[in-house]
């Protein structure tokens, strides 16, 4: 176990943060300008983190796949991001952020690195304000909060329904800036392939040039991953097409491990799937249930006669309809957290109270537009209703939203430690791509919330106390340097490999495949059998990926066959070990549902005597089973309980 | 939900990188659902090219949700196609009807070069932005975010105008390939707010320098850009601009 070294520093947990930065090594203005990061993502955490370390005089290297880094995944996180400012005066404070997150995470989360995202919350408001970022306000000129799901305040800052929009371009500003000032330099449309380790650290990356397939190297003294989540295994899910878990999986096949593969968060709030040319699924924002309830008929009959389209949900009498959230959840009603409102909106659906295809509840506005009026309505959400109405060409305003879960964001990532580093010296990875902040289940608005804690706050001053003894490190030439020309030479025969297949089986077939089999048997209900069938399916079809794959075209050019075919290779490995964390882990905890592990009532089941723990996966080689490692929970600030959103 | 299948012909820019002439190409697509998206056709229609061992065609998407704005391409001849206040990423089939021909081009703009087929290379956006789209501050620095109260109409216009997706539509539309709205949205969302205001002069000199650089044209008021922006960008913010323009330009 002592593999795992969390580095946590000593004392009360509000100390940790304070006393670490107290005593940390530091880097002195003229040594920064000899040393390199490179920062592979521009999302909130990659441009945030990228921006800071210019600011400190450090030279940065930026990598992103998209043509400008400002269309990094995070713009678009719709609904808020949050923070314990507690401006509304209604009881909230830093412990009570850093309470609900370890709780909605249902204690699977690091109680330390919670701690210090809660601390350094605040900081972030100020940091955008300060940046231009136009957060909505009340007249009196001050900033405005509303709620998200798991908490009882109101502390989530938002900007309309493109919080993660207008956050990432304030960071993007930043980045801009140090782009314009020569610091930072910007590779659009360069995928990361490899990382590349010398004498056991971390030293630089392979990159493939999209516009013209050029291998290339890059040298860095550090290296940042922060390149997001890895949700697309599903093929299905509310990610953009392009988001990827190869940077974090090549890292993790060249010695950093892997946490928690199976927590995964399934949005309850998404635009039902209409069909088999389904690309992707859109989220409508979790803000939405301040004011939406969600329903189906009480009555089986009704539900069959809407799914037959022969009633509709207008002529649905009051007494008949089922708000289940309201009912099952009396405490928090419809702002239960989203494992919560997903699994009870799958209960409903098997139960056969579906509406559309049978595979949606609705989402309904009417109790809300009869307070409050449709102008309200309209300036709270007007942008959703609008994205709504174009995907599904039916007026919310008039007739309930559909809505269904869908694939969101994973929980789990790269182990780091309390530094963020990775198990690979000089490997740090921020946001999504790590593991550490959000347990078994993230809370709504704490994905923008970690991204930017980790970017602004927190690597700026972990990544010193590593680069400080580095300073005597002379920058590598990768075109000279044989552990850069091996990786190099790997990733050229890895896509040569890849080149000639040339089977008759197009990559998003063989995608879909693989996300059917995810969906099915790893998805929102698991057990033994069907996780046990899932690790065979997918070591099949990734054999027959190796045999089957077509990509046209040529290696060296712009080749977006070629793009996908590395990202699902590698997502095809990532489903597998995720399958095996899911069959590991017999308990049911935050977004992970085993149906052997559950209450009468149908709940989440912990086990924590048994897996209070975080499950770590160590690579042994091609075709071999993932070792894993176990990183216990101690909980000191925090008394772990069941997790109850009833009362 | 208006779920049905049309068959449809696809006329779409073909060119295999930037020195190519290109020219148009037209595929059938058959039994295309009218609630898919109009890149979900797009998809359709490259999974037959790959079947029949052809390069699909290559075109720019990522959220498929219309915030990040990669997507791109002018269908029958608008900017994000046949529909208001959306991305070609949010166009669905029930604009279009049966055996209709729909004819894909990319961006054509002197700033945006064809890359190859549908993808143009939209890096002068960064470039602008570069050369002054930001507040100078370090992180580390601000104040408490309520120390300085910011009027409700400011700040939603300033939030109006901070909606640019950066998908270039305005550029693509403009006779004269002008970046005038997508730079205005950004001097205007800055100037609007006190945290901006400081720099707001230097920084609408500065952009406006840059985009007249990368050879983008001069803006004539015509407001086809405001028209086919998928965001809504207000045409007052060009107003703005050249207020701010006049200023620094006068402080000189």
């Amino acid at each position: 176990m002592a593999i795992l070294n969390s580095k946590i520093p000593e004392g009360p947990v509000h100390l940790k943060w304070s006393k670490y930065k107290e005593t940390q090594n530091l880097v002195n203005p003229a040594n920064k300008r000899k040393l390199d990061i490179i920062v592979v993502g521009t999302g909130l955490a990659g441009a945030s983190a990228a921006a800071s370390f210019a600011e400190m005089g450090f030279k940065v290297k930026a990598f992103c796949y998209q043509d400008s880094p400002r269309r990094a995944h995070s713009i678009a996180a719709q609904g808020g991001i949050n923070a314990a400012k507690n401006y509304p005066n209604d009881g909230d404070s830093i412990y009570r952020l850093f309470y609900d997150t370890v709780k909605g995470g249902d204690y699977r989360a690091r109680e330390s690195n919670v701690y210090r995202l809660a601390e350094v919350s605040n900081a972030i408001i100020d940091q955008a304000v300060a940046q231009g970022v136009p957060f909505a306000r009340e007249y009196g000129g001050y900033l405005s909060n509303r709620s998200f799901g798991g908490a009882q305040v109101s502390r989530t800052f938002y900007a309309k329904g493109q919080t993660g929009q207008q956050l990432l371009l304030g960071a993007y500003s930043s980045l801009n800036r140090q782009i314009g000032l020569g610091t930072v330099e910007m590779y659009n449309r360069t995928e990361m392939m490899d990382v590349v380790i010398v004498d056991g650290r971390a030293r630089g990356i392979v990159t493939r040039n999209m516009l013209n397939g050029k291998i290339e190297s890059h040298f860095g003294h550090a290296v940042v991953l922060a390149t997001g989540g890895y949700g697309n295994v599903f093929f299905l899910s509310t990610n953009a097409m392009g988001s990827n878990g190869s940077a974090i999986w090549k890292a993790y096949k060249k010695g950093a491990m892997f946490s928690n593969p199976a927590f995964v968060q399934i949005h309850p709030t998404c635009i039902p799937v209409h069909g088999e040319f389904q690309s992707k699924l859109t989220l409508m924002s979790e803000s939405l249930r301040n004011d939406g309830r969600i329903w189906v008929p009480k009555k089986k009959e009704d539900a069959e006669a809407i799914r037959a389209g022969k009633m509709k949900p207008t002529q649905i009498a009051e007494e008949d309809r089922d708000y289940y959230l309201e009912r099952r959840y009396p405490a928090f009603g419809n702002l239960v957290p989203r494992d919560v409102a997903s699994r009870a909106a799958k209960e409903r659906c098997d139960a056969g109270y579906g509406v559309g295809s049978g595979q949606a509840v609705y989402l309904d506005f009417k109790t809300a537009i009869e307070r409050l009026g449709q102008k309200v309505i309209e300036d709270r959400y007007g942008n959703l209703f609008q994205m709504y109405e174009k995907i599904v060409d039916e007026n919310p305003y008039l007739t309930p939203m559909m809505i269904y879960p869908a694939i969101h964001y994973t929980m789990g990532g790269l182990w780091v430690d309390y530094e963020l580093q990775s198990t690979v010296p000089g490997l740090f990875v921020a946001g999504e791509a790590n593991f550490s902040d959000h347990g078994a289940n993230r809370l709504g608005a704490s994905a923008l919330m970690q991204g930017l804690a980790d970017g602004y706050f927190v690597l700026p001053y972990t990544i010193q106390n590593y680069l400080a003894d580095q300073i005597g490190v002379a920058r590598m030439k990768p075109q000279e340097h044989a552990a850069f020309k091996q990786a190099e030479e790997e990733v050229r025969t890895f896509i040569n490999k890849m080149m000639s297949v040339k089977g008759n089986e197009s990559v998003d077939s063989l995608h879909k495949r693989l996300g059917k089999i995810m969906w099915d048997y790893v998805g929102m209900a698991r057990n033994k059998e069907g996780l046990e069938l899932a690790i065979k399916e997918i070591q099949k079809l990734k054999k027959e990926f190796w045999e089957k794959v077509r990509i046209p075209g040529k290696a060296d050019s712009l080749n977006t066959e070629l793009e996908k075919a590395n990202r699902v290779a590698d997502f095809l490995e990532l489903g597998e070990l995720m399958a095996r964390d899911a069959l590991m882990r017999e308990e049911s905890c935050g977004g992970h549902f085993r149906e052997e592990h559950q209450t009468p009532e149908g709940e989440a089941l912990r086990h924590d005597e048994q897996f209070m723990f975080v499950g770590t996966w160590e690579y042994k080689g091609e075709n071999q089973e993932a070792m894993l490692h176990k990183e216990g929970l101690k909980y000191e600030a925090i008394e772990v309980k069941v997790r109850n959103y009833k009362k | 939900m208006s779920d049905k299948n049309i068959n449809i012909k696809v006329k779409v820019w073909r060119q295999v990188d930037a020195n190519d002439k290109g020219r148009f190409e037209t595929y059938e697509v058959n039994n295309v659902s009218t609630d898919s998206s109009f890149l979900e056709m797009m998809d359709v229609m490259n999974e037959s090219l790959v079947q029949q061992g052809k390069e699909p065609v290559a075109f720019d998407h990522d959220c498929r949700e219309g915030i990040c704005g990669m997507c791109s391409l002018f269908i029958n001849g608008r900017a994000h196609g046949p529909d208001t206040l959306i991305t070609t990423c949010q166009l669905h089939m029930r604009k279009f009807k049966d055996s209709q021909t729909i004819t894909v081009e990319p961006w054509r703009a002197k700033g945006f070069p064809v890359i190859k087929d549908l993808i143009v290379d939209r890096t002068a956006f960064d470039k602008i932005l570069h050369a002054g789209g930001f507040v100078s501050v370090n992180t580390g620095n601000a104040p408490d975010a309520n120390a300085i109260p910011i009027s409700k109409p400011a700040a939603d216009e300033a939030m109006d105008a901070a909606s640019c997706i950066g998908c270039g539509a305005c550029v693509a539309t403009c006779k004269n390939s002008s970046a005038m709205l997508f730079v205005a949205a950004k001097v205007s969302q800055l100037a609007l707010l006190p945290q901006g205001k400081i720099e707001a002069a230097r920084r609408a000199k500065a952009m406006v320098a840059k985009m007249d650089d990368l050879g983008f044209g001069s803006c004539s008021n015509t407001g086809a850009c405001e028209m086919e922006c998928p965001k809504g960008i207000s045409l007052s913010n060009i107003a703005r601009l050249n207020r701010e323009y006049l200023v620094a330009n006068v402080t000189d």
